[in-house]
């Protein structure tokens, strides 16, 4: 049995949807049709222009409501399972018990964006929302090194810091630079052959954890996520990796 | 200006300037006996230097380069020198550089020559900057009336210098009172200007002096048209503040971010060399009748605005003691605060509330500038509108002089116009809707909001006096600003600070003090 859905306004399957936007013509009553055609186009039903103003000479200012006539099944959709991450204290003691030594971070904001919101966030000792960032872990050295960070010199302070995870943040870009910038990290690393050594994260409110895959990192970290949840990744990806290495050398001890 | 609201011991304010005085003062010592290739440069366009070379250097660049050690007795006097020597006009001396001139090596003719020709080119330069200055008061007292109070502050960011000019003439006609046209990410640490119009830029457009004149016409074209004054805004901060501070004061800019602990600390641009450099940039920004912002807002992006408010009160006494000491009267101060609270924060507007006032008690004729939240903004664009509704009551309740407006889409994308459309129609119905509302109402004594205020002020005071003992370089070597460590001689740009020569020779610097009154005050 399908379970098809459609979004709710206040009857099931009415199909509600508000709308905002700008269309570059003159406020006038053409305008608000071409508003109402345009939704229309969409997919709308019974679209209604409820409101419309001038931003400028030449741009009008829309917001609008329609019902649409789309629908999907709802059992179809599959996405990733969230895993429950650690807490701050699990996560020492969690290194404490598999690491035994301090695991070391180097994350900053890259290329061109200047926001360092979400590294702050991710990485200061004073966190976000009463969740300590990675500096205040006993068990991991943090580095922070802000924002306008060439890849090249992220790299740079990755292997003299010797690092073990490099987390990589990426909040307002312009014309989709991120993704470029973000893809240019792992070639550079793969060029210099450390793309295996290291667990390499990216995040950013515009960053899933599918993108960062695609691009060739080991996760991807999206709006909501706090630090603890970063720190659990990364050091139960480098038990996993552990493991998997002595399995190979196992492999080929017996082969 | 309304009385007093928050009941605050005027004793305690004086101690705070007082302490400021002397937090400054080792700095000024510094500042004093140093140049810098920024410094250089600027000074070197303010006398006529312009133009590039085949690879795009600047001329100014150029020029500075060639000098080297010869850095320490000023550039001036090797560019003017040129000028005598070769018997050039400006315009064929800037030719001839950029096509491979060294005026550096250029025998130095009789210093009373170079002193003439200096003045007669200061003069040119200072005639420039007053005509600009009595344009734009003719102006702003002609079109009065229109202004919003506060003053409505928008921004465009699209890389492009024509595209930044269409979404600016309709945010001007919007009623945004002022434009700033956002730097492309990363030119603050270019220690050249680039030159021309630029239609290519990241998050930003490129501040470059061609750039600038092309936005002042636009926006002279849609306030004639308006018949309002539409202030615009740029960056005077970074490797390049004095350079961006003299094209401003060429090309009739009103506003100057304007803030070396910004470079500081979200830059990584070394101390030394951007307090400096501020120094003469302020200098530059207060003769040509620029107004200033600082960046204290910024602290609170990385420090939680309740627990660290003192930081911003006390860096904005500081700043204020260093615009003073550059010749800025407290009406070019547009000191810097932020609404940035925790939205689940109880009280957290009572708590805003009585920041801004106190920001408006103590410095009672700066034009403050107020930042809207950023740090608690998520994709809820609902609840974002919400946040900027409190945001604008409180700056329109305790008087604020420069409102930037807060977008509803802040953290998710480079503001579309309706945004901006939205931001104006938010602030405009706070402003009539509570026009008189400061002056109707007086805070309960012992309050909520008097006691946060007092209380901020002791802590400001109690920070005043650890940065005082410490030295304010150390103070921000051990984290005590927006929790950011910077060494002393790290970060970008040391190498550009030079010691002056005893026969140092700066004609606009030497014009400018006398100009601003400044000559024996420090």
């Amino acid at each position: 049995m399908n379970n098809m859905i459609r979004p709710y306004g206040d009857t099931l399957n009415d199909g509600a949807v508000q709308l905002s936007f700008t269309l570059p013509v003159p406020h006038s009553a053409k305008a608000d049709e071409a508003a109402r055609q345009y939704a229309h186009k969409l997919g709308f039903a019974e679209v209604e222009v409820v409101h419309s103003n001038p931003l400028s000479a030449d741009f009008s200012f829309f917001v609008v409501y329609g019902k649409s006539q789309h629908q999907l099944d709802y059992d179809k959709i599959e996405v990733e399972a969230v895993e429950k991450s650690m807490d701050f204290y699990e996560v020492n003691n969690y290194i404490k018990e598999h690491i035994k030594r301090k695991v070391v971070v180097v994350g900053a904001c890259t290329g061109t964006d200047a926001h360092t919101v979400g590294i702050d966030a991710i990485m200061n000792m004073k966190g976000f929302d009463q969740h300590y960032g990675l500096e205040r872990y006993p068990m991991m050295e943090a580095h922070n090194l802000g924002a306008q960070v060439a890849n090249e010199e992220l790299i740079r302070k990755a292997i003299e810091l010797n690092a073990d995870a490099i987390l990589v943040s990426q909040v307002v870009t312009q014309k989709e630079v991120h993704i470029q910038n973000m893809t240019d990290l792992v070639e550079l690393l793969e060029a210099e052959g450390l793309r295996s050594k290291l667990i390499v994260c990216a995040g950013g409110p515009r960053i899933s954890n599918k993108l960062a895959l695609e691009l060739g990192y080991d996760a991807g970290f999206g709006r909501g996520t706090f630090p603890e949840n970063v720190a659990s990744f990364i050091v139960e990806k480098m038990v996993e990796r552990k493991s998997q290495l002595l399995l190979t050398t196992n492999q080929q001890l017996f082969t | 200006m309304t009385q007093s609201k928050l009941n605050l011991d005027t004793q305690k304010i004086d101690l705070a300037r007082e302490l400021s005085k002397l937090i400054t003062r080792p700095v000024n010592n510094y500042i004093a006996q140093h140049t810098t290739v920024a410094i250089e440069r600027a000074t070197l366009r303010m006398l006529g230097a312009d133009g590039v070379t085949a690879d795009e250097v600047p001329v100014p660049n150029v020029i500075v380069n060639a000098l080297g050690d010869k850095l320490q007795y000023g550039a001036s006097k090797y560019y003017i020198n040129a000028l005598l020597r070769k018997n050039m006009s400006i315009e064929q001396l800037n030719e001839a550089i950029a096509d491979g001139l060294d005026i550096t090596t250029l025998t130095l003719t009789d210093m009373a020559l170079i002193e003439n020709k200096a003045t007669e080119l200061v003069t040119d330069f200072a005639h420039r900057v007053k005509e600009n200055v009595n344009y734009r008061n003719d102006r702003i007292t002609a079109c009065k009336e229109k202004e919003n109070a506060p003053l409505l502050y928008l921004i465009v960011a699209t890389g492009n210098i024509y595209e930044d000019v269409k979404q600016a003439q309709a945010a001007a006609r919007q009623g945004a009172d002022i434009i700033a046209v956002i730097r492309t990410t990363g030119q603050s640490l270019l220690d050249f200007v680039p030159y021309g119009p630029t239609t290519e830029g990241f998050g930003g457009t490129y501040a470059t002096q061609e750039n600038f004149k092309i936005m002042r016409k636009a926006l002279d074209e849609v306030g004639n048209d308006i018949g309002k004054y539409i202030r615009l805004v740029n960056y005077c901060s970074g490797l390049c503040m004095p350079e961006i501070a003299a094209m401003g004061a060429i090309e009739r800019l009103d506003m100057m971010l304007n803030d070396s602990m910004y470079g500081v600390l979200f830059r990584d641009i070394n101390m030394y060399r951007t307090f400096v450099d501020q120094k003469f940039s302020r200098m530059i920004n207060a003769f040509a009748g620029i107004v200033i912002n600082s960046g204290e807002d910024n602290y609170l992006t990385t420090s939680d605005a309740y627990e660290k408010a003192y930081t911003v009160t006390a860096s904005q006494f500081i700043n204020e003691q260093f615009a003073y000491d550059s010749g800025l009267p407290a009406k070019l101060m547009g000191l810097g605060h932020a609404f940035e609270m925790n939205p689940e924060l109880e009280n957290g507007f009572l708590y805003e509330m009585a920041q801004a006032q106190m920001a408006r008690e103590l410095f009672p004729e700066a034009p403050l500038k107020y930042m809207p939240p950023t740090k608690y903004m998520t994709g809820d664009i609902f609840k974002g509108y919400i946040m900027n509704v409190l945001f604008n009551f409180i700056a329109k309740t305790t008087n604020q002089g420069i409102l930037l407006l807060g977008m509803l889409t802040e953290a998710i994308h480079t503001p579309f116009m309706q945004d901006r459309f939205l931001a104006v129609e938010n602030a405009r119905y706070i402003i009539n809707n509570t026009r008189d509302f400061a002056s109707d109402i007086e805070f309960k004594k012992d309050g909520i909001m008097q006691k946060r205020a007092q209380q901020v002020l002791n802590e400001t005071i109690a920070f005043l006096e650890q940065i005082n003992e410490k030295g304010l370089f150390d103070s921000i070597e051990d984290k005590l600003f927006a929790e950011v460590s910077r060494p002393k001689h790290g970060g970008k740009g040391f190498e550009g600070v030079k010691e002056k020569a005893p026969d140092y020779y700066n004609p606009v610097y030497d014009y400018l003090e006398v100009e601003l009154g400044l000559k024996n005050k420090i």
